[in-house]
């Protein structure tokens, strides 16, 4: 084989493997992305029944209600324009709290209930996650200042 | 007094790094001997400078100087000495004085045992080695100054993330930056060679130590990563395909491709322009692994925008770096001289596809990564890529590779055998086949992808037996004389032994404990009994225990196994004092093939409790391969071949320094 013959072959092999992986990124891309809303957006245009979504918001202040002898847990997220009650089996996350920002992700019913796969509250009590500050920002209930820390 | 020291040491490392990126450059094109030694000195003042840095940084965090900001930041009176310790590369300025730092080690250590390089690649190495810690210098003193001063100053420091207060997580970021900054060696070579104009075995033998010694500590620093967030996190999980631990992954794969590829270009001859390549981008990874995990930019944009001269920075040092580096490879590759030829069945074209793969691989991880990055710049919305995308992509491209890796070891140079070569794994490929159907049989509900994660790791593990089985002569000579020829195998042939089998055993662990992990969350009260695979896990009592920063409720499980207590696990919920955050602290007993697994949660306010429990079946296999994998690394490091001052151009007689 000649080496021009032999660059050829590892071309359309480098290539044939970057279509391979294309097909797979763009079939999982469609099928596993999940997207961020507001409980205001969600309600709007909700999304279909079997997609997964995100809502972010803040833990609205004294709905938190655990259920005793299991571990479910309801609370409802907010934007301060729109509450979205919440069911979630398991436990909550170290940072979870009523008033601080949280994002759910899982199912929203056709009810209007959202039922949660995970509870995410990654960030310390100063810091706001950017898509909750966003959301409210929206909603136009957001009172913060406009710079919020990023650590 | 000692911290403005320290940052005039800075100041003065950044001039020394400017006169040693542009002198011995010169020098070399001029062929100027003078302004190329001035590199050897410049490297050694710029490590003492550094040095000196570092150093008065890490007195002001163990002294708990908090007029210095980034101590206040980050410390505070109360934290271990350890931490204290560990704090100061636990934040965005003080870890890249640490990479420097170690920057500037691996330059000396080039500019030290360097002595046979031929003296202008050295020069050209050493210079493009002081562009890198002048662009880092840049950057920390005009936008991450660690050394700024806080006037007046706090009484005490707003202390570390409790989530780093751990010890598995003091030393994960300098085993991952002696990882990233190995390959910004591996980058200079390349650079080096293509302002040279020539890459040849004795060029790939010098980069293949820098590679091998990058890709052990990146493999211990992940591990380490990994080990971390599956006992502090407390969800039971190893690998969350999160951000932070991809932009790690990505610099390993590629890595892991660059290691082979310079075997070929050191063995062969072939494949060289690829390897420069792969170099190139090898560091790109590991530059943009350092900057976006601390710069905030992963969680989200917006942190970008809430530093705009920082981000500026990053992405001017990105595209300089790495764009300068591909306009060079674009210009000066076609000049390199073609390498030696092979057959596309071949020792060298098995490592190809292994090569090509890989690359695939880290691109699919790339692209989930910074996906959502492109969609929430262009305004697009905000989406989440998870681990299902990840299982779609990467696994998949995952099972060609490994299949391949049984193969390829066996093959030989140039030309192969592929029937010769399938015919030796017979009895591999046949116990493989055993493994799957067993585990399908044995298995109850299981996935269908736990057999064939079982038959991979058999079948690369059989594969490197029979491979060594081959080389040592095993059954066609008497015992003694196979025995004799395994202790006289070069040491690279036993690290690569080691390390693919380390990867098989990996493999068996991530595919149990994807597949088998069995899980129950519940409200106990004290006294209460939960049964567990076979188990029941009984919780004895809740106390409250106070340690030198944080208080904790630590609970007490009885595990019992036909009316024996096997194991008492000890779970934690720390409340730290000063961030005033909870920490989860798992309690983990290891019985070598599963761990058993406790977390406690929040108190029900009515006596009880929410716990996590876990039985993780053969986890304890993931840390053992990584292990193996690290041992092959070192073994294979310690091949009196790649010994640093050991290759002579054209293998001369072995220098004077060997044997001194």
């Amino acid at each position: 084989m000649k080496p021009k013959h032999r660059r050829l072959t590892f071309l359309a092999l480098g290539l044939g493997l970057l279509a391979i992986a294309a097909v797979l990124v763009l079939s999982a891309l469609d099928d596993s992305l999940v997207f961020f809303m507001s409980p205001t957006e969600a309600l709007a245009s909700p999304p279909q029944a079997d997609r997964a979504i995100r809502i972010g918001g803040l833990v609205e202040a004294g709905s938190v209600k655990r259920a005793t002898g299991d571990t479910s847990v309801r609370f409802r997220v907010t934007d301060l324009a729109t509450a979205i009650p919440v069911t979630y089996e398991g436990v909550l996350p170290d940072l979870f709290r009523e008033g601080q920002g949280v994002v759910v992700e899982g199912w929203l019913g056709a009810d209007g209930g959202f039922t949660a796969r995970e509870v995410l509250a990654k960030h310390d009590e100063n810091y706001m996650p950017p898509e909750v500050a966003e959301a409210i920002r929206q909603s136009g209930y957001w009172q913060g200042e406009e710079s919020e820390g990023a650590q | 007094m000692i911290v403005e020291f320290g940052h005039y040491a800075l100041i003065l490392a950044l001039l020394v790094a400017l006169v040693q990126a542009a002198l011995p450059l010169a020098g070399a094109a001029r062929n100027n001997t003078a302004w190329m030694n001035v590199a050897m000195p410049a490297s050694l003042l710029l490590l003492a400078l550094i040095a000196i840095a570092f150093l008065a940084l890490m007195r002001a965090y163990v002294g708990s100087d908090f007029s210095v900001q980034n101590v206040a930041d980050n410390s505070h009176v109360l934290k271990p000495l350890l931490y204290k310790l560990s704090g100061v590369w636990g934040n965005h300025e003080g870890s890249l004085v640490l990479w420097v730092l170690i920057l500037a080690i691996f330059g000396a250590a080039v500019a030290l045992f360097g002595r046979n390089l031929p003296a202008t690649l050295k020069a050209r190495v050493l210079s493009v080695q002081a562009m890198i810690a002048s662009g880092f210098l840049l950057f920390m003193l005009f936008t991450s100054n660690p050394f700024t001063r806080l006037d007046p100053a706090p009484l005490t420091g707003a202390d570390l993330n409790p989530l780093l207060q751990d010890p598995g997580l003091a030393f994960h970021p300098p085993l991952l930056y002696l990882g990233y900054v190995g390959f910004s060696m591996t980058f200079s070579f390349a650079v080096a060679a293509l302002i040279e104009g020539r890459v040849d075995a004795a060029w790939a033998r010098w980069v293949r130590p820098w590679t091998l010694g990058a890709w052990t500590a990146l493999t211990a620093g992940i591990g380490l990563g990994s080990w971390w967030a599956y006992y502090e996190l407390g969800w039971g999980g190893w690998w969350f395909w999160d951000p932070v631990e991809n932009a790690s992954f990505m610099p390993w794969l590629l890595g892991t491709a660059l290691l082979h590829s310079a075997l070929v270009a050191e063995k062969r001859d072939a494949l060289k322009s690829w390897t420069v390549l792969l170099a190139i981008l090898t560091f790109a990874m590991s530059l943009i692994g350092t900057f976006l995990v601390r710069s905030g930019i992963l969680t989200s944009v917006h942190a970008f925008a809430t530093d705009p001269t920082r981000g500026l920075f990053i992405l001017a040092l990105l595209v300089v770096a790495i764009g300068g580096a591909f306009a060079l490879y674009a210009w000066r590759a076609p000049q390199l001289s073609p390498g030696g030829l092979f057959r596309p069945v071949s020792r060298e074209g098995a490592l190809l596809l292994n090569n090509l793969l890989l690359a695939t691989a880290t691109a699919t991880v790339f692209l989930g990564t910074f996906y959502p990055l492109f969609l929430d710049a262009l305004g697009a919305g905000t989406v989440s890529v998870g681990p299902p995308f990840y299982a779609a992509t990467f696994v998949p491209l995952m099972v060609p590779l490994l299949l391949a890796m049984g193969v390829g070891p066996s093959l030989a140079w140039k030309r192969g055998d592929l029937g010769g070569a399938l015919n030796r794994l017979a009895v591999a490929g046949g116990i493989s086949l055993v493994a799957a159907i067993l585990v399908w049989s044995l298995q109850t509900g299981g996935p269908f992808m736990a057999g064939i994660g079982f038959a991979l790791a058999v079948w690369i593990a059989g594969g490197v037996a029979t491979e060594l089985a081959t080389r040592i002569g095993l059954g066609r000579m008497p015992l003694p004389a196979s025995l004799a020829r395994l202790v006289r195998l070069p040491r690279a042939a036993l690290g690569m032994t080691l390390a693919h089998l380390g990867l098989a055993i990996a493999i068996v662990g991530m595919t149990g404990s994807s597949a088998w992990v069995e899980e129950r969350i519940a409200v106990m009260r004290p006294g209460d009994k939960i049964e567990l695979a076979g188990y029941e896990f009984r919780l004895d009592g809740v106390t409250r225990i106070d340690g030198p920063n944080y208080w904790a409720f630590r609970a007490s499980f009885g595990v019992i196994d036909d009316n024996r207590t096997v194991a008492t696990l000890r779970p934690e919920r720390r409340f730290f004092r000063v961030q005033r955050r909870p920490t989860t602290e798992a309690g983990i007993r290891t019985t070598g093939f599963a761990d058993l697994y406790a977390v406690i949660g929040d108190p029900d306010g009515e006596g009880g409790w929410t716990v996590r429990l876990y039985r993780e079946p053969l986890v304890p296999w993931i840390w053992a391969g990584i292990l193996a994998m690290m041992a092959g690394g070192l073994v294979s490091l310690s091949d009196r071949r790649l010994r640093v001052g050991a290759p002579g151009r054209a293998r001369r007689a072995l220098p004077a320094t060997e044997n001194a």
